[in-house]
């Protein structure tokens, strides 16, 4: 048992600023433990989110001495607790209060995503069968618990705020796992290409370092979309096609 | 007065987006009804995104003896035999096709050799049967039901949370919530409303679930006038986390048995060999060779008893615990590293079928489980009690009042099998859905709520925050839940529970003047002090249900009565608002069975 001094960012919009708090820690507890103590002793008020407390349903996001980090599982005994310990907010998302984030943008950008559309099933039962192989594929990215600390670390949001023209990381794990899933039929190369810009993204990797479910990002999920955009959009035999291509009006976007 | 909310108007109001809830709500879409969604944290997160092993539902892909009829007999076994018969055969013969349709909307369950999804062993189930996605199928679920909803023309009112339902005799037409982010105030009308709100595990200090647990659907019920029924049976799940402490009560997947793994004590014995209860006893193996072989499919072999039901599991480490053999800091240890004598790559196969058990021993405890013993103990996991409904229409006893999910009763009886839970979402999430939409059709209009009465209960609900002193909330819920812990847990007497009623009315007369320091904006404070009314009246209708069952069945243990009786068989436990406000306790027969159920049943013993 001892005392450690956290750094905790505190209120709303303009006015938000860090606050220092000394609380006990003992062993084994994980940062939102020590915020749970502050807030049931001292700041009552203390707005945070959370739910499962197991790494399970990514409410907990937070910067965590400038690291991004779910705080259900970042063990104390991983920081240098003679230092005082920073928590912060998400910076990608505009502040409600405290440490909680305004994430509904998450949410619109992913009705952009075309749904899941299933091809028609073969098995007399009316099911469907599948190879455990090619399940495995698409069940990486059906891993992802929304946590949106990918969307928090990728510059193309948190630094150049093109949250209209780019869906993010996160999203592009969704509609990996919708286009690797063994049924899927769903075309969603043109919207990757233009409304949910997957170009802006240039493979800096920071998405999959902070991913809690080590889910490998830019390697298996962008990048094959990416490619499925360049074979469709800028293969030049596939572009002679297109251009001779009669056009086909039920051919939604 | 000018009003201080703002207005919806909805056919159907769902509340709680988890597994029942959103369920719930795509079946009431899917006739054109207007549907909205109030889910108390963001969508996604709610606690079937913590189930861990699967779905039961008997299709037969991996044990092609099995049958509806095997699976309805288990789950009534696995009750004791108080469960709603009719619910359970509803359960039992819909299942399967609501796992299908979740495949239909993308679930990717894990396959079968020849492609069909993969079915898994579970305590109390006879045959392999819960189809599964490694260990995070709640996961898998809440997403498919999720990404498929959106869809489907829903409104979705996150954070946002539900504290007052308004009636018109004995007809719910409104509910009244505030939301997380400005503290703002919001009045649904509705024709129809669903509670999917999950139990009441934040009663007690040892648990797997999350703040929002606390009771809220069964309180709004009660208040509004309906029965709960049988409250006194809760789960304890045998294998939470018990080190370090600020882990104590996280959830460890029965299926890390399934796949295996034995509970040993601290003298190295696998105590679950010891008191095989009789019901299960020509159905267990009685060695280990035996047992290994039932794990790895071996179909003439019986099942080894760490996949007795969880009840019998969690008291066996608890007496362990009392006798002195518990592990170094009071548990059992569950073992799944032991399976290296039998399997060459041991290590890979554990990672591979428990992905998130190794993931959460190694961050949260640094314990290697393809290596090491976990150290496991019970832990409050699910409610068996809550709403008395309908066992065809989910319907409560106030009329369009549905309630599914965990926050209903009736299905699981005195204890509820593995697996049991995500189905029981599906096939009575539709059902509630479905039944609802139906009512809300009967109904021409919304019918008015008195403005005046909306300010006025606006006005109580911001107390805590308006006054300048009291009690700090957070340490009431503390209190009540080492109270609850100790006196009203896993091991109950006729004196623990009459001091824990006593204490339980003396938090409530103290969180009448709970205060929350700071404003309406996100205050956590604020929502502990309204949720406290929520906890408190579940406590109370869960220590007199407790109290008045003189015997030991499932989830309930009473220390001066070890045994069932033969009473205790014949009756569920309804609690109601009487009259004068208090709480009122009644035995009701339990629904009887019919020819066929009965011969289904001796069909299976």
């Amino acid at each position: 048992m001892s005392d450690v001094t956290f750094r905790i960012w505190r209120g709303e919009g303009e006015e938000s600023h860090f606050e220092e708090y000394k609380t006990e820690v003992s062993e084994g507890m994980v940062v939102l433990d020590a915020i749970h103590d502050i807030q049931a002793q001292q700041a009552p008020d203390l707005a945070v989110r959370w739910n499962c407390k197991a790494g399970k349903c990514g409410s907990c996001s937070a910067e965590i001495n400038g690291m991004p980090k779910l705080m259900c599982m970042t063990r104390l005994s991983s920081l240098d607790l003679e230092q005082p310990v920073s928590v912060e907010p998400m910076k990608t998302f505009p502040l409600i209060k405290d440490l909680v984030t305004d994430v509904k943008w998450n949410y619109d950008a992913k009705m952009t995503i075309k749904p899941f559309k299933p091809r028609a099933p073969e098995a007399e039962d009316g099911t469907w069968r599948m190879a455990q192989d090619d399940v495995e594929r698409a069940q990486e990215f059906r891993k992802c618990i929304e946590c949106f600390l990918c969307q928090n670390v990728c510059h193309v949001l948190r630094d150049h705020h093109d949250h209209d023209k780019y869906i993010g990381p996160a999203m592009f794990v969704k509609a990996a796992a919708f286009d690797m899933h063994p049924l899927d039929v769903e075309d969603r190369v043109l919207d990757l290409k233009d409304e949910q810009g997957i170009g802006y993204c240039n493979i800096t990797k920071c998405c999959t370092k902070v991913c809690p479910e080590h889910i490998t990002i830019t390697d298996n999920a962008i990048i094959p979309l990416k490619e499925s955009v360049v074979d469709e959009f800028y293969d030049p035999i596939t572009k002679l096609f297109r251009i001779f291509k009669p056009k086909n009006p039920t051919n939604e976007i | 007065m000018s009003e201080r909310y703002t207005t919806h108007e909805y056919d159907v109001l769902i509340i709680g987006a988890g597994g029942a809830g959103l369920r719930a709500a795509i079946e009431a879409a899917s006739v054109g009804d207007s549907v909205g969604v109030v889910c108390k944290s963001l969508l996604g997160k709610a606690h079937t995104v913590m189930a861990e092993g699967g779905m039961a539902a008997s299709m037969g892909n991996v044990d092609e003896r099995d049958d509806w009829k095997v699976h309805f007999a288990d789950t009534m076994r696995g009750g004791q035999y108080l469960n709603n018969c009719n619910m359970a055969e509803h359960h039992a013969k819909e299942a399967a096709d609501r796992v299908h349709e979740l495949e239909e909307w993308g679930a990717l369950f894990d396959r079968t050799h020849d492609g069909k999804i993969l079915q898994r062993n579970f305590g109390g189930h006879k045959y392999p049967r819960l189809a599964h996605v490694g260990d995070r199928t709640g996961l898998e679920m809440i997403r498919t039901l999720q990404d498929h909803g959106i869809h489907q023309g829903l409104d979705f009112h996150m954070e946002v949370t539900i504290f007052h339902f308004f009636c018109e005799g004995n007809r719910v037409v409104g509910a009244l919530a505030y939301e997380r982010e400005k503290g703002r105030f919001l009045l649904f009308k509705a024709k129809a409303i669903v509670i999917a709100t999950g139990g009441y595990g934040r009663a007690f200090k040892i648990t797997s679930n999350s703040w929002e647990y606390t009771g809220d659907g069964q309180t709004l019920a009660y208040d509004a006038g309906a029965d709960l029924l049988d409250m006194e049976f809760v789960q304890f799940h045998p294998t939470g986390m018990v080190w370090p402490p600020s882990v104590r009560g996280i959830l460890v997947t029965e299926g890390v048995r399934g796949e295996g793994g034995i509970l040993t004590n601290s003298e190295g014995n696998r105590f679950m060999f010891e008191d095989v209860p009789p019901l299960y006893q020509s159905s267990t193996a009685d060695n280990e060779e035996e047992g290994w072989r039932y794990v790895t499919g071996d179909k003439e072999a019986s099942r080894p008893p760490e996949l007795l039901t969880r009840d019998h599991v969690a008291r066996k480490i608890v007496k362990e615990v009392k006798e002195g053999r518990g592990s170094e800091h009071g548990g059992a240890y569950l073992d799944i590293a032991w399976i290296k004598e039998h399997i060459k790559d041991s290590e890979s196969h554990i990672k591979k079928k428990l992905p998130s058990m190794y993931h959460q021993f190694k961050e949260l405890a640094g314990v290697d489980i393809t290596k090491e013993k976990m150290e496991v103990g019970p832990t409050t996991h699910y409610a068996m009690g809550g709403i008395r409904v309908d066992a065809d229409t989910q319907m409560s006893t106030v009329d369009g009042l549905f309630a599914c999910g965990e926050c209903a009763a009736g299905l699981h009886g005195a204890n509820r099998l593995g697996g049991n839970s995500l189905s029981d979402l599906l096939v009575f999430g539709k059902r509630a859905g479905e039944y609802a939409a139906k009512f809300a059709e009967g109904l021409d209009s919304f019918s008015e709520i008195d403005s005046d009465e909306v300010n006025r209960l606006v006005e109580e609900a911001l107390k805590p925050v308006d006054r300048t002193e009291g009690e700090n909330p957070y340490l009431i819920q503390q209190e009540l839940q080492e109270t609850m812990q100790d006196l009203a847990g896993i091991w109950r007497s006729e004196v623990g529970l009459k001091e824990a009623i006593d204490r339980i009315r003396g938090y409530a007369e103290r969180a009448k003047h709970a205060h929350a320091p700071g404003n309406r904006e996100y205050n956590p404070g604020w929502h502990t002090a309204l949720d406290l009314h929520n906890l408190l009246t579940v406590s109370e209708a869960l220590c007199l249900s407790a109290e008045q069952r003189t015997e030991s069945r499932g989830g309930h243990y009473r220390e001066e009565f070890p045994a069932k009786s033969e009473e205790g068989s014949t009756y569920n436990t309804v609690v109601r608002k009487a009259r004068d406000g208090s709480m009122e306790v009644e035995r009701v027969p339990v629904v009887p069975q019919s020819d066929e159920m009965k011969v289904i049943i001796g069909a299976n013993e």
